[in-house]
């Protein structure tokens, strides 16, 4: 039977956020790229919580955004409320968390990936992997079809044997129903590659009408919007906004749970994946935390056009009747119809420690994988790594060396070197924790450190660099002048700094000086500082961080100094370490296993001690 | 940038007598010492000089004159580390060459690390590929020492004590960081006070291990000594000659277990931890009275054993004992006793044992110098491994304390000017890494330098 045939660069596997962001970046490289999908209405789609970012999270979005991804430019289509978190904390904890409108936000995707040159949606289950020795060569799809490639980016999420659970009930489904992929597992397993099952879990969907609002404390969007992407402004972006709604758990939910917890699939045995212990169901918190008599609920829209409410925090696999009861029992649910039920998900995964750090199998030329396939956990973390993937994916074929962000550059090499590096035994979350460096990793200045390699790759366009490089230069040259400004002691200053709270100065000072006092800003100086020119609002901000947190700066700078030394140490991939004398024998198999790429990921693998990495030195001649 | 700093270190072997120098490299290193340094000749600076000429001075602390020096200018890259050197060149004794040293570091030098010249040299371009290779080699051969050494370095309580104060820090790390990622089951509301106490408390512990470091700096240093032997072979008296002789008793402290004593001297410039029994100035035989496995023990510890035999005594039972423990340890014989008719056959010994055997009379001294000489060549042709690199790491752990200190008082700072509790961790960390380098747990600064430590310090 005669059988479809196309050929193609690059295949990406799966049009969820890893996929999309992998599939437009090759394709935006001038790749010819395909993107498979098991349903044209799940691209991009939103299976759990409606919103984009949050803490660390958010960073994510915006160095995606400063690299030329697509993530942070559709949440500011589609949001509905918008809000910077953690603003009483430092800026380095900043967060910008969008709600979205789920179904806006899939829609917008599949339109930007349907009117993107040189790519191609497609629904379609892919079946197999083909590869010729240890080379790539295409994928099957269930139908029949073969279609050739030079690279192969597996995205697949959750759906890889995916089956949904609650109670005694399980289907045999990804999530929302969509159907799973349940041949490709197979295929994989016949190239030698291991896979492993981990499990997430979503919570129950509320009809809005059967929800009393008045018994819940309202949490509005910010009055000032930051957008996601550097390429939009305020104005650009500025809409009514949506609230959500936060209430409680109490004690008669948490015995609910409790005297049913035997009846959850976890306790029972039923579900073997491993969950996040960092998005943790509303029963595993219950068991976790004995003491605490209340937890955090969160009443999320789901969209403008439907009435579905999500129930942030109380994620659950519990049976049905469980369900009614433990949602009824939060003030304002009490009369609470489910429109879906909570469920737990499993699903076949990979452990990433067998990429290298450019999302490139070791064991496979051109097989790339990203996002919770790999390990991860959050449409964020996914598409940080689509990203990475599609980049990389197009740069070898093209010939060109991998772009690899390092834990100093970007909240996304922390993800991709703890995934390759650390074994993760669940499902990995990105946390502000994570980042060593993170003074030096803020959602503010995603731009500054990134917008430099988006254009290198050539996903930043003439237009947007120049106005970058315009942006950057005007921080410097605000700098600059601030710090050849001296004010005297004079009578106007002194009242000034009076009227303002602030000592009186002793000896003459800079205006920057003054800025760096915890009490003044940029912004409160503005009557003594008579000649500046008007400035946007991302610039003042970037001039009162510099100056205000310069110490810190400075000395995490150092800290990162260190950290390069030994990043900068490759290793060269065809080492044999059981040439290398006196390493203890754990080490020797930790480094075996993993093979870093360099004498810094080597030192980050848990099992590897400095008297090892000495030793590893030694051997390199380094 | 770390390139840039100046590095000091002292140069020369641990020789008492003579001349001893403090090489002083980097961009500053002339601009340091003309600070400490008082030219005899009124109005000359090291700063004027120009490359490979000396003045002659003091070395003064303050108002406080400690040395005699003359101070020897090298310019860059006319130098080994092809930077800017200074040689100071003063009256040896280990004793103030330390002084000095400390008195460097204090006027804005960085202890070297082993091996940090050389290191210099070798970025510098001065050393060639194959300089570089041997250099290498030589590495290689000894780095399974090297790379436990760093870990044992440090034994006993005051390496316990450092592991609790970084408990502590990585704790409250541990606390901030999950309240920024988890503020619903992690309160930060008046952290900062608690946490401010416990920085002050453990600055204040940090301030105490200092000042041990310093007193018990030579004990830790000198090289673990045992003196083996039969009742009445001379024991005592050897002791008392090596501890009569020595010019520089530096501490004398009892040790860990209350049962043995130690005594650190300084012979001909090597430190030595001469380990002995308290028992032994009583009349019981250390042999006898805690038996073969306790001698077993404390050799267990040694890098040299002195084996004392009586010359005036025919070897017996407690002799042969003592010589089936001796293999393959670092070892001298000393057949004492040549004051008195010799009954003991030297050759039977030497071809025995193989060791240096030196015959001395403790009563009497002579010999003594011989023993001194057989100790100087053990040393000095790298059979015993202890050497000035011990000595340095120990100066190099001090400032690690300063700097863990510098950062707690960074932490203090910022909770005074209410700083987001964020920006705590930055100094708590920057500590934690300090402590962890000193024990060896965390990466240092420059892995190179740690490889670099692999080999001799003056070089």
């Amino acid at each position: 039977m005669p059988q479809i045939e196309e050929t193609y660069d690059v295949v990406v596997v799966g049009a969820g956020h890893a996929g999309c962001e992998a599939a437009l970046a090759a394709a935006r490289m001038g790749l010819e790229t395909i993107i498979f999908t098991v349903s044209m209405d799940s691209v991009a789609m939103m299976p759990c919580n409606p919103n984009v970012g949050g803490s660390s999270k958010g960073h994510l979005v915006r160095e995606i955004d400063a690299l030329g991804g697509e993530m942070g430019k559709n949440i500011d289509k589609t949001y509905i409320q918008s809000k910077m978190l953690n603003e009483s904390k430092g800026p380095a904890v900043h967060s910008l968390r969008a709600q979205a409108d789920k179904a806006e936000y899939s829609r917008a995707m599949r339109m930007v990936l349907q009117q993107t040159d040189h790519l191609t949606l497609r629904q379609a289950e892919v079946s197999g992997i083909m590869a010729e020795g240890s080379t790539v060569t295409g994928v099957k799809t269930f139908s029949g079809g073969t279609y050739y490639a030079k690279a192969v980016i597996l995205c697949t999420g959750v759906y890889l044997k995916a089956r949904c659970i609650h109670g005694d009930v399980s289907y045999p489904t990804g999530p929302n129903g969509l159907q799973a992929a349940n041949h490709l597992t197979e295929s994989l397993v016949n190239l030698g590659i291991p896979v492993r099952r981990f499990k997430t879990g979503t919570p129950a969907r509320i009809d809005k009408r059967s929800i009393d609002f008045s018994k819940m404390e309202e949490q509005k969007g910010d009055e000032r919007i930051v957008p996601f992407s550097f390429t939009n402004t305020e104005e650009d972006i500025k809409r009514d906004q949506v609230s959500c709604w936060l209430t409680y758990t109490n004690e008669t939910t948490h015995s609910i749970i409790r005297s049913n917890i035997d009846r959850s699939p976890l306790f029972s045995g039923a579900i073997e994946g491993t969950g996040p212990r960092y998005c943790p169901s509303i029963e595993d918190k219950v068991m976790k935390f004995p003491d605490k008599d209340r937890h955090q609920v969160f009443i999320e829209p789901e969209g403008e056009y439907t009435n579905e409410m999500y129930v942030g925090g109380m994620s659950s696999s519990l049976p049905e009747d469980v369900q009614y009861a433990m949602y009824r029992s939060v003030p304002g649910l009490e009369h609470a119809k489910i429109v879906r039920n909570a469920y737990a998900i499993e699903y076949d995964c990979i452990d990433a420690t067998q990429l290298k750090p450019s999302l490139e199998f070791r064991q496979f030329d051109g097989l790339f994988a990203a996002g919770q396939f790999n390990g991860s956990s959050g449409y964020e973390e996914a598409a940080a790594q689509g990203f990475m993937a599609g980049v990389n994916a197009a740069r070898k074929i093209q010939g060109k060396e991998p772009v690899i962000l390092d834990r100093s550059q970007a909240y996304i090499g922390v993800l991709i070197d703890d995934l390759v590096t650390k074994k993760t035994m669940e499902p990995y979350r990105m946390m502000t924790s994570r980042a060593e460096y993170r003074l030096l990793l803020r959602q503010d200045n995603a731009d500054l450190r990134l917008t430099d390699i988006g254009y290198e790759i050539g996903l930043i366009d003439e237009e947007r660099y120049a106005k970058f490089n315009a942006k950057r230069s005007t921080i410097e040259s605000e700098l600059q002048r601030l710090e050849s400004i001296t004010v005297g002691a004079n009578k106007e200053i002194q009242q000034f700094l009076e009227r303002v709270g602030s000592t009186p100065l002793k000896t003459a000072a800079t205006l920057a000086d003054l800025i760096r006092r915890p009490e003044l800003s940029y912004e409160l100086i503005a009557p003594i500082d008579k000649h500046r020119q008007e400035l946007p609002a991302d610039v003042i901000e970037q001039v009162n961080i510099n100056l205000k947190y310069e110490g810190y700066i400075k000395r995490q700078q150092q800290q990162v100094e260190h950290f390069k030394k030994l990043e900068k140490k490759m290793i060269p991939s065809d080492i044999d370490y059981d040439d290398v004398h006196n390493l203890r024998k754990e080490a020797r198999q930790k480094l075996k296993a993993i093979r870093p790429a360099s004498v810094g990921q080597a030192s980050r693998i848990s099992g590897v001690s400095p008297a090892d990495i000495s030793v590893l030195l030694i051997y390199l001649g380094m | 940038m770390f390139q840039k700093d100046t590095i000091a270190a002292i140069a020369t072997g641990m020789t008492n007598a003579g001349i001893g120098i403090i090489r002083v490299s980097g961009a500053e290193s002339i601009q340091i010492v003309d600070s400490i340094f008082h030219a005899k000749q009124a109005g000359k600076t090291l700063v004027d000089l120009p490359g490979y000429s000396a003045l002659f001075g003091n070395i003064c602390d303050g108002d406080c004159v400690l040395d005699e020096a003359i101070c020897l200018v090298m310019r860059a890259p006319n130098s080994y580390t092809t930077e800017d050197v200074v040689e100071i060149q003063c009256h040896g004794g280990i004793v103030m060459l330390r002084r000095i040293l400390e008195l460097v570091i204090r006027s804005g030098a960085r202890a070297a690390e082993p091996g940090e010249f050389t290191k210099r040299a070798f970025l510098g371009g001065r050393i060639d590929i194959t300089q570089a290779e041997s250099v290498m080699d030589m590495i290689h051969a000894k780095n399974e020492l090297a790379a436990r050494s760093s870990a044992t370095q440090l034994q006993g309580k005051l390496s316990e004590k450092i592991k609790a104060l970084r408990a502590m820090i990585l704790n409250h790390i541990a606390y901030i960081e999950s309240a920024l990622d988890d503020p619903e089951n992690y309160s930060l509301e008046g952290y900062s006070e608690e946490l401010k106490l416990q920085v002050e408390e453990t600055i204040n512990q940090v301030k105490a291990l200092l000042s041990t470091a310093e007193e018990g700096k030579m004990i830790k240093e000198g090289i673990r000594t045992v003196i083996l032997g039969k009742p009445n072979a001379g024991k005592s008296s050897l002791l008392n000659q090596l501890l009569g002789e020595e010019r520089a008793i530096v501490t004398e402290v009892a040790g860990t277990t209350r049962d043995t004593l130690e005594e650190d001297v300084v012979i001909q410039g090597i430190p030595l931890k001469i380990i002995d029994t308290a028992g032994i100035h009583d009349t019981v035989d250390i042999v006898e009275k805690i038996g073969v496995d306790k001698a077993k023990n404390s050799m267990e510890e040694a890098d040299l054993i002195l084996y004392v035999v009586d010359g005036a005594r025919p070897l017996d039972d407690d002799d042969m004992q003592i010589m089936s423990l001796l293999k393959d340890r670092k070892v001298i014989t000393i057949i004492n006793k040549i004051d008195m008719e010799q009954v003991v056959d030297k050759e039977w010994i030497t071809s025995k044992l193989h060791t240096s055997v030196v015959e001395i009379s403790a009563k009497t001294g002579d010999g003594v110098q011989d023993l001194y000489e057989c100790l100087k060549n053990l040393f000095f042709h790298g059979k015993l491994t202890m050497n000035d690199e011990v000595y340095i790491t120990n100066l190099r752990h001090k400032q690690g304390l300063m700097e863990t200190i510098e950062s707690l008082q960074r932490v203090l700072d910022s909770i005074e000017q209410q700083m987001p509790e964020d920006f705590l961790t930055i100094d708590l960390m920057a500590a934690y890494e300090q402590l962890g380098y000193i024990l060896g747990e965390s990466l240092g600064d420059d892995l190179a330098n740690e490889i670099f430590s692999k080999f001799c310090m003056g070089k």
